[in-house]
C-alpha cells in the first residue's frame, strides 16, 4: 500500500540534519537532502527550497565544491611550464592548463607568468571536474579575463544567489549606492572596485549574516540609504556581467 | 570486490572456513614462557598470536588508593605483526586494546589489590602487564584478555627486600607465592557484518565487519565491561542477544584458562 | 565494592535523592549554544551543570600528506583534549591514552552519520575541548560536536546525541556527575543516532545483570530524546529571524 505523499515543510523554513521535510516518492530529493525509508530528510542546516517536486536544502554553511560550468573567482597560487594552479577557496585546488587560457601558440620554454602570475585574480569558468575532484579551468569564456585592483570579499558559496539578487537586482542594488564594479563568483569570491569599496564590502557581508531571513531586500535598500544618506555616487561604467541569473 | 563477496557469504549463512557464527576458532594457551617475567602466557587463537608478560615492582600507591596495589595495562602492535602496523608510539587501535583489556581485568575486581599492599600510603606492588601482539589474523581484544588473564593466573611474586624496600633482581625465575588473583575475567566481542552478528572474525571477515561490541565477564557470568567499537551500530536487541553470546562464549573461554 | 577509596561519600543516594539534589531520573541543568567561535567551520558549547565542552569543526580542507587521502572520502580527523585546570587537581597537559581512546570511539560514532563520501580527499578535523570536568565529559564532548558538525554545515544523516547513565549506591541514574563517577558502581557512556535505537558509542564499567544493562538501555534512550531536542533547538536558535512553521 502506498503512503500518500506530502509535504511536511514549507518554502524558506529552517531545518536541520535529519529533519524529515517530506513523505512518500513524489517528491524528489535535490541537493542537501537524502531519502531514507520513503521519507525525504534534510542533510544540513538551511533552508528549504522547492521547485515543483524537487527538494533542495540551501545550506547556511559548508565549503565550495566546484561544479563544470561555474563562474569563479580564483588566485593563481602557484604554477609549471605549461599550467597555473587557482586557488579557489575551496578544499579543491584546480588547474589552468596553458591551452585553455592563452589563445596564441606558445613556444615551449617560455615562462608563462607572463600571461598570468602568482597572485593574479582572475575569472575563470570551471571546465571539467573529475569524480576525484580533480578540476579543470578554462578562459575561453566571454566573462573570463584578469581583475586588476579592487578588492577581495568572501560569502559563503551557498548564498552567492542572496548577493546577486533575483535577476541580478541585489548587485545592481549595491552597484547604484557604492559606484563600484563587482563581479560575484559561484565559489563565493566577489570584487569590487570603485569609490565605496568599504561599503560594498559591508553590504555584502550583511547579506551573508542575514540571508536567511525574509525581507532581506528591503532591509539591505535601507541600510544603503542610511549609509550614503541619500548622496549616490556615479553609476561605474558598464559592465559585461558575467552573473547567472538566480532569482531570489 | 571482497567486501561484496564477504556480505554475500554471510548472507547465505556461511563463513570463510565453514564455521558457525558462534564458534571460536582453536585456542592455544601456554604460560611461563618467559621465565625473565613474573608471570607470562602466549595465546593463540586461530592464527592471531599475542604474549602478554606481567612484572611486579614496588611503588608508592596512588593518593586515592592508598591501601590498593597499582596496575597497568599497555599493549603494542609490533610491525611484524601485519603490514598495517608501523613502528612507533602505540597507534589509537593499541591504546584502545589495552584499555579495553584493563576494564576486563580492573571491573572484574580479578585482583585483590588491597592484598598488594605492603605498607599503607607507603609501599605497595604495582603490577604491569603489558600485551605484545606478534600475529594479526583477527579478533586481537579477546586474545589479549586471554593472555593478559593467563599470566595473572600463573604469575609469582619476586623475592622481596623488606629492609631495603626493593625487588631483589637476582635473575632467576620468580619463585614466591602466587599473586591474588580471585576471578577470572574474559572478553568476548561480537561483531556486525552484514547485518548479523558473529565471534572471533578471521582478517578477512574482520576487514568487512561494520561494527563490534567486546562483553567483558566474570567468574560467575555477570557482565563486568563493554566497549563497542567501529563505524557502525547496534540496535537495543543487538546488544541485549550480544551480552548472551558473552555470557555463554564467555564460559566457554574461561574453562581453557588455568584454573584459579 | 573493590575497595574503598578515599573521600569516598558514605552515601550516594540519601532519600531517594541524589547528593546535587536530583532525583535518579534528572538531568543537570543542560546549556547549548552554536557558533560560538570565529575561525571553526563550525562550533557549539554544551554543558551538563559543570561539565563544560566546546567543540570546533576546521574543514573540509585539503589533505596532507597527500599519501594519506582517501580517494573516495574525506578523512575524519577527531581530537578529544582536556585543558589542565579542567579538575581540581591539575592534570598533565597533552594527550593521555584515555584522550587517545575517547577521541577514537568519538570518531567512530560521527563516522555513522557524516556523507564523507561528498568531499573525497579532504580532511575534516574536529576539536573538542574540555574546559571544566565534572564527569560525562565525553558525553558532553560528542554533544558539542555534533551541533558543531552540522554548524559547519558538513552534510549528516542525523544528529548524534548522547548521555550517561549508571548505578550509585543499587539505584539507577540518569547523568552521572563527578562523586557518582569516582565512587558509584557502574558507569555508562551511550549515544545513538538522534533519538533512534542505534546505538553508536558504548563503554561500560562496573557489574551489571542483564536485567540492568536492558533498563539502562531504556533509561538511556529517554534522556537521549531529551539532548536530541535541546541540541535541535540550539542549531535553530542559531539563526534568529528564520521562519520554522511547517505546512499544515
Amino acid at each position: 500500500m502506498e503512503a500518500k505523499s506530502e509535504l511536511l515543510v514549507r518554502e524558506r523554513a529552517l531545518v536541520t540534519p535529519g529533519d524529515v521535510i517530506a513523505r512518500g516518492m513524489e517528491y524528489l530529493p535535490g541537493p542537501g537532502t537524502y531519502r531514507e525509508n520513503g521519507e525525504l530528510k534534510s542533510k544540513v542546516l538551511g533552508l528549504v527550497r522547492l521547485k515543483e517536486r524537487l527538494v533542495t536544502v540551501v545550506s547556511l554553511s559548508g565549503v565550495y565544491v566546484p561544479k563544470p560550468g561555474d563562474g569563479i573567482i580564483g588566485k593563481i597560487s602557484d604554477m609549471s611550464a605549461t599550467f597555473w594552479i587557482v586557488d579557489l577557496n575551496s578544499p579543491y585546488d584546480a588547474l589552468l592548463n596553458i591551452s585553455e587560457a592563452v589563445p596564441e601558440f606558445v613556444e615551449h620554454g617560455t615562462d608563462i607568468s607572463i600571461y598570468y602570475d602568482i597572485g593574479d585574480v582572475i575569472y575563470v569558468k570551471v571546465l571539467s571536474v573529475s569524480r576525484t575532484k580533480n578540476v579543470s579551468l578554462t578562459m575561453n569564456d566571454y566573462r573570463a579575463k584578469k581583475l586588476l585592483g579592487g578588492r577581495l570579499l568572501t560569502v559563503t558559496a551557498t548564498k552567492v544567489p542572496r548577493v546577486i539578487g533575483r535577476e541580478g537586482s541585489m548587485i545592481e542594488l549595491i552597484k547604484k549606492y557604492t559606484g563600484c564594479l563587482i563581479t560575484v563568483g559561484q565559489n563565493g569570491v566577489i570584487w569590487v572596485k570603485g569609490p565605496n569599496e568599504g561599503l560594498a564590502a559591508r553590504t555584502v557581508h550583511l547579506i551573508e549574516r542575514e540571508a536567511h531571513i525574509e525581507g532581506l531586500t528591503e532591509r539591505v535598500t535601507e541600510f544603503l540609504e542610511n549609509e550614503t544618506k541619500g548622496n549616490l555616487p556615479n553609476m561605474p561604467p558598464a559592465q559585461e556581467s558575467g552573473e547567472e541569473r538566480e532569482s531570489d | 570486490m571482497k567486501e561484496n563477496f564477504m556480505h554475500k557469504l554471510i548472507e547465505s549463512g556461511k563463513r570463510l572456513d565453514g564455521r558457525a557464527f558462534d564458534q571460536y576458532r582453536p585456542v592455544k594457551i601456554e604460560t611461563g614462557i618467559v621465565t625473565s617475567a613474573e608471570g607470562s602466557a602466549r595465546v593463540k587463537l586461530g592464527n592471531s598470536l599475542v604474549v602478554a608478560g606481567v612484572k611486579l615492582d614496588v611503588k608508592t600507591p596512588y593518593p586515592d588508593t592508598p591501601n590498593q596495589g597499582n596496575l597497568m595495562v599497555d599493549g603494542e602492535f609490533i610491525p611484524f605483526a601485519s603490514p598495517e602496523f608501523e613502528p612507533g608510539p602505540p597507534s589509537e587501535e593499541a591504546v584502545e586494546l589495552s584499555r579495553v583489556v584493563d576494564r576486563a581485568v580492573r571491573e572484574s575486581h580479578c585482583i585483590d589489590l588491597e592484598k598488594l599492599c605492603i605498607t599503607p600510603s607507603e609501599l605497595v606492588w604495582a603490577v604491569n602487564i603489558d600485551i605484545h601482539v606478534l600475529d594479526h589474523d583477527g579478533n586481537l581484544i579477546d586474545a589479549a584478555c586471554l593472555a593478559a588473564v593467563a599470566a595473572l593466573l600463573t604469575a609469582r611474586f619476586p623475592k622481596f627486600d623488606k629492609e631495603k624496600k626493593a625487588v631483589v633482581r637476582d635473575q632467576k625465575p620468580a619463585s614466591g607465592e602466587r599473586l591474588p588473583v580471585v576471578d577470572r575475567p574474559v572478553e568476548v566481542t561480537i561483531w556486525k557484518l552484514a547485518g548479523k552478528l558473529l565471534i572471533d572474525p578471521e582478517m578477512e571477515e574482520q576487514e568487512s565487519a561494520e561494527a563490534r561490541v567486546t562483553m567483558a565477564t566474570k567468574e560467575d557470568g555477570r557482565l563486568c565491561a563493554m566497549q563497542k567499537g567501529g563505524k557502525g551500530f547496534f540496535t537495543s536487541n543487538e546488544l541485549l542477544q550480544a551480552a548472551d553470546l558473552a555470557v555463554e562464549k564467555g564460559n566457554e573461554l574461561r574453562s581453557m584458562l588455568p584454573a584459579l | 565494592m573493590g575497595g574503598s577509596k578515599v573521600g569516598a561519600p558514605e552515601h550516594l543516594i540519601i532519600k531517594g535523592k541524589r547528593l546535587d539534589g536530583r532525583a535518579p531520573g534528572d538531568f543537570r541543568p543542560i546549556t547549548t549554544d552554536v557558533g560560538v567561535l570565529g575561525h571553526a567551520k563550525g562550533s557549539a558549547v554544551f554543558r551538563f551543570g559543570n561539565t563544560w565542552a566546546m567543540a570546533g569543526v576546521m574543514g573540509p580542507h585539503e589533505m596532507h600528506p597527500k599519501g594519506l587521502q582517501d580517494p573516495a572520502n574525506a578523512t575524519l580527523r577527531t581530537r578529544y583534549f582536556m585543558a589542565p585546570f579542567s579538575t581540581w587537581e591539575r592534570s598533565r597537559p597533552g594527550m593521555s591514552r584515555r584522550s587517545t581512546e575517547i577521541s577514537k570511539v568519538i570518531k567512530e560514532a560521527m563516522q555513522q552519520v557524516l556523507f564523507l563520501e561528498e568531499y573525497p580527499k579532504t580532511a575534516i578535523d574536529l576539536y573538542m575541548e574540555i574546559l571544566q570536568a565534572d564527569a560525562s565529559t565525553r558525553i558532553a564532548a560528542i554533544n558539542a560536536a555534533s551541533m558543531a558538525m552540522a554548524d559547519a554545515g558538513i552534510p549528516m544523516r542525523d544528529l548524534i546525541s548522547a548521555v550517561s547513565v549508571g548505578r550509585a549506591d543499587g539505584v539507577l541514574i540518569l547523568d552521572v556527575a563527578g562523586l557518582e563517577d569516582n565512587f558509584g558502581d557502574v558507569d555508562m557512556a551511550v549515544a545513538t543516532v538522534a533519538d533512534k535505537d542505534q546505538f553508536v558509542l558504548l563503554q561500560v564499567d562496573g557489574i551489571i545483570t542483564r536485567k540492568e544493562f536492558e533498563t539502562l538501555l531504556g533509561m538511556a534512550r529517554k534522556g537521549i530524546a531529551e539532548v536530541y531536542r535541546k541540541q535541535k533547538e540550539a542549531l535553530i536558535r542559531r539563526y534568529p529571524g528564520a521562519t520554522m512553521e511547517a505546512v499544515q
